[in-house]
């Protein structure tokens, strides 16, 4: 079943994932007079994983709906699998996966319907109907996939917008609290498909600071906007070292 | 090109303008048919016009704004939209004034470009709720472009469908304007349009002059009280020039 | 490349466009939030015209008026919940993530507008006709105004319920910002319609010029929107 689910169908060795999969430099972020991101600076690899850990109102989210190509930087420079935001948003777009705070499914449809508009507007070949039913079994809600969404419990609805982020094999997947909704349970059944994989970088925001540094292979802190600690290929902190200055920080 | 400056464009505004109501009350002839008051024509006319460009002329900076993104499209797109709203209640009072003197109501149908006015002032009056109900700068000023584009390209249709919907048995009261301006009050035309037009810059420099010296003072204050900056509360729609721009038009 | 690799799966324009409308209308017939109260709308003012004109039968410009007022503020409840699902579960988010133009999500919903506008004509004008009409002879060519009048009515109305979608007071602020912008289509569909609901019969004098003006509304409004649209979903 593993097999089945985190197959991407390309072979890695003649993918053409670019690296890196994610190049910031100087990224500022401003709403109106706020600067809600300052000069953040962040090479991803591809293949590799970043952990963006941080207190409310970092602008955690804000990175990432930078990343998914939905909102665009004040200035800096962005590159998100080769393309540069945001003139050339429109050839990331496709090849990134987002689970966001929102499950982004439409209530009065069900979840199979969901997945099914998801993969049309990808462009799945046969509306992705294969792929879908792997999808749903894989997260066991192939049985209340009939069911509309509005009639989901919370963790059913967290599952199924997992569903819909990975849905067309994304080459970079953003995870903004994966687990949230979800008990232990219920987070070890989404976890093969959230989890690395060859062909796929990700960035992960968590509030559970322990999860997020041991799953990582970077690790950034971000408070207020601003970049707390960065252990990068290029910083030489290690993980355990950011995390204790991040809680040292006041 | 040099531009003029801004004081040399209000102060050729003043004495055309000067210049063109002397020409109303002391060179014109009296319109046989409608005496004196005809001479408002001559206020009337030229605000609309220069309103109806300036509406035009906003959309024009509208689609500047969308196409370069540099926020000093969206403040001219503004300040020339929010002038021409002005000058249109100047066109609507005045057409009234002159609807009472021709027909005795202050109000008349039968006036397709008067009408067509109407409808184009009520349209951008609602500018300024749009902009208001919309929170976030940026996207405030994307939504007006886009409105601004969309109200610029209505303007042409409105006139052409309500011209259209004329009954050809009422004459039309710009008949003799159109037509057979004699030379004496087609002069005096010309040179209020003149004066009116340069009043319209001048307004339109000034409004932006203003803005820009206001921005300067909240980036000086910024910069000087740092962490006890409190910004004035001012306009949440009218936009507010960028740190990039020198000098404004 | 191999053939699987997401760069060569990008949906066309078209194929995104009835993605979206099917989804529109799926969720419609589910909710049934927008047809039936227009057209219970439309009946009941119908009602409100006979006792506020005191007439029992219409013909020529009156009746021309009175169909065409009450289509064009039925129209505006079905603009005011186009971005409504959109707007509230993130939909706008789903669709910008997807390798779709922007014109396909203004396509669709300016096609979902024309549907429920058909759908709300095929009951509202035979009670018109009921109500009405003495004679029924010039419905027929009216429904053929009728259509021109949809197709502006969904230009102008996706591009201010866009607009009004992310904004405050939205319901205020559409049927404010988008009655004079319809200002043309009820002069054209006016002038076109009290020829074909004269007393004796339909005419067509001059029918034929308005109905040059209202397609000539529908291109205007349609490029207009294919112009700005993509402005109009960035963030």
């Amino acid at each position: 079943m593993a097999d089945a689910t985190s197959v991407q169908q390309r072979d890695p060795a003649t993918a053409s994932v670019p690296n890196p999969a994610v190049e910031l430099s100087g990224l500022w972020r401003e709403f109106g007079e706020r600067a809600v991101l300052r000069d953040v600076t962040v090479e991803v690899p591809s293949e590799s994983t970043l952990s963006v850990i941080g207190p409310n109102g970092a602008g955690k989210t804000t990175l990432l709906r930078i990343l998914a190509t939905l909102l665009r930087p004040t200035a800096g420079e962005v590159s998100v699998l080769g393309a540069e935001l945001p003139r050339n948003a429109w050839l990331a777009r496709g090849r990134i996966g987002y689970l966001a705070h929102e499950p982004l499914l439409y209530r009065d449809l069900t979840g199979a319907e969901n997945l099914r508009f998801q993969a049309r507007l990808h462009g799945l070949p046969g509306d992705g109907a294969e792929r879908i039913g792997l999808l749903l079994d894989a997260v066991r809600m192939s049985r209340r996939a009939g069911e509309q969404v509005r009639n989901l419990s919370a963790g059913m609805v967290q599952r199924l917008a997992v569903c819909r982020a990975v849905l067309h094999e994304p080459e970079l997947l953003l995870l903004d609290e994966p687990t949230s909704h979800l008990d232990p349970e219920a987070a070890g059944i989404v976890e093969p498909l959230l989890g690395p994989e060859p062909g796929r970088a990700r960035v992960i925001v968590s509030h559970d600071v322990d999860a997020a540094l041991a799953d990582a292979d970077l690790v950034l802190a971000l408070k207020a906007g601003g970049t707390v600690a960065y252990a990068g290929p290029t910083s030489g902190l290690s993980a355990g070292d950011a995390r204790a200055i991040y809680r040292g920080a006041p | 090109m040099k531009v003029p400056s801004l004081r040399d464009n209000a102060i050729a505004a003043a004495l055309v303008l000067c210049a063109g109501f002397a020409l109303v009350f002391f060179y014109a002839p009296l319109d046989a048919d409608q005496g004196f008051i005809q001479k408002i024509f001559y206020l009337h006319v030229p605000l609309a016009i220069c309103s109806l460009a300036g509406f035009v002329i906003g959309g024009i900076f509208a689609i500047a704004h969308l196409r370069t993104d540099k926020a000093i499209y969206d403040v001219r797109s503004y300040v020339a939209i929010h002038l021409s709203v002005i000058f249109g209640v100047g066109v609507l009072i005045t057409g009234s004034i002159w609807a009472h003197a021709s027909w005795g109501k202050w109000w008349v149908w039968d006036e397709p470009t008067l009408v067509s006015f109407l409808i184009v002032f009520l349209l951008y009056a609602t500018y300024y709720p749009l902009r208001y109900a919309i929170e976030d700068r940026d996207r405030q000023a994307r939504y007006a472009s886009v409105f601004a584009i969309t109200a610029g390209a209505f303007v042409p249709l409105n006139f052409v469908a309500v011209r259209m919907a004329q009954s050809l048995v009422h004459p039309r009261v710009f008949a003799t304007a159109n037509g057979g301006l004699p030379g004496s009050m087609m002069l005096t035309f010309l040179v209020c349009l003149a004066g009116m037009a340069l009043l319209w810059i001048a307004l339109v420099r000034f409004e932006l002059a203003a803005k820009a010296a206001s921005a300067s003072l909240s980036r000086l204050r910024r910069a000087l009280e740092g962490e006890e900056y409190a910004p004035q509360s001012g306009s949440r729609i009218a936009p507010r020039v960028p740190s990039s721009a020198t000098s404004p038009s | 490349m191999t053939p699987e690799s997401p760069q060569s799966r990008r949906p066309s324009s078209l194929g995104a466009l009835r993605a979206i409308l099917a989804k529109d209308l799926r969720v419609e017939l589910r909710t049934l939030q927008s047809v039936p109260a227009m057209a219970l709308f439309a009946v009941t003012t119908f009602v409100l015209f006979r006792y506020g004109l005191d007439r029992e039968s219409l013909s020529g410009g009156l009746a021309a008026g009175v169909l065409l007022a009450t289509v064009l503020f039925a129209a505006i409840l079905a603009v005011n919940r186009l971005f409504v699902a959109e707007r509230d579960e993130g939909g706008f988010d789903a669709i910008r993530l997807a390798p779709v133009d922007g014109t396909a999500l203004l396509g669709a919903k300016a096609a979902a507008l024309v549907i429920y506008l058909l759908l709300l004509e095929a009951i509202a004008v035979p009670a018109f006709g009921l109500f009405f009409l003495d004679t029924w002879s010039g419905i027929p060519p009216l429904l053929g105004v009728l259509l021109l009048t949809d197709l502006g009515l969904a230009a102008t109305g996706v591009l201010i319920s866009s607009i009004a979608a992310n904004s405050r007071a939205r319901d205020l602020l559409v049927p404010l910002v988008l009655l004079p912008l319809l200002v043309p289509v009820m002069i054209a569909a006016a002038g076109a319609s009290q020829e074909l609901l004269a007393a004796g019969g339909p005419s067509y004098d001059g029918v034929a010029k308005w109905l040059a003006v209202l397609t000539f509304y529908d291109l205007t409004f349609a490029a207009v929107g294919f112009a700005v649209y993509d402005y109009l979903l960035e963030d």
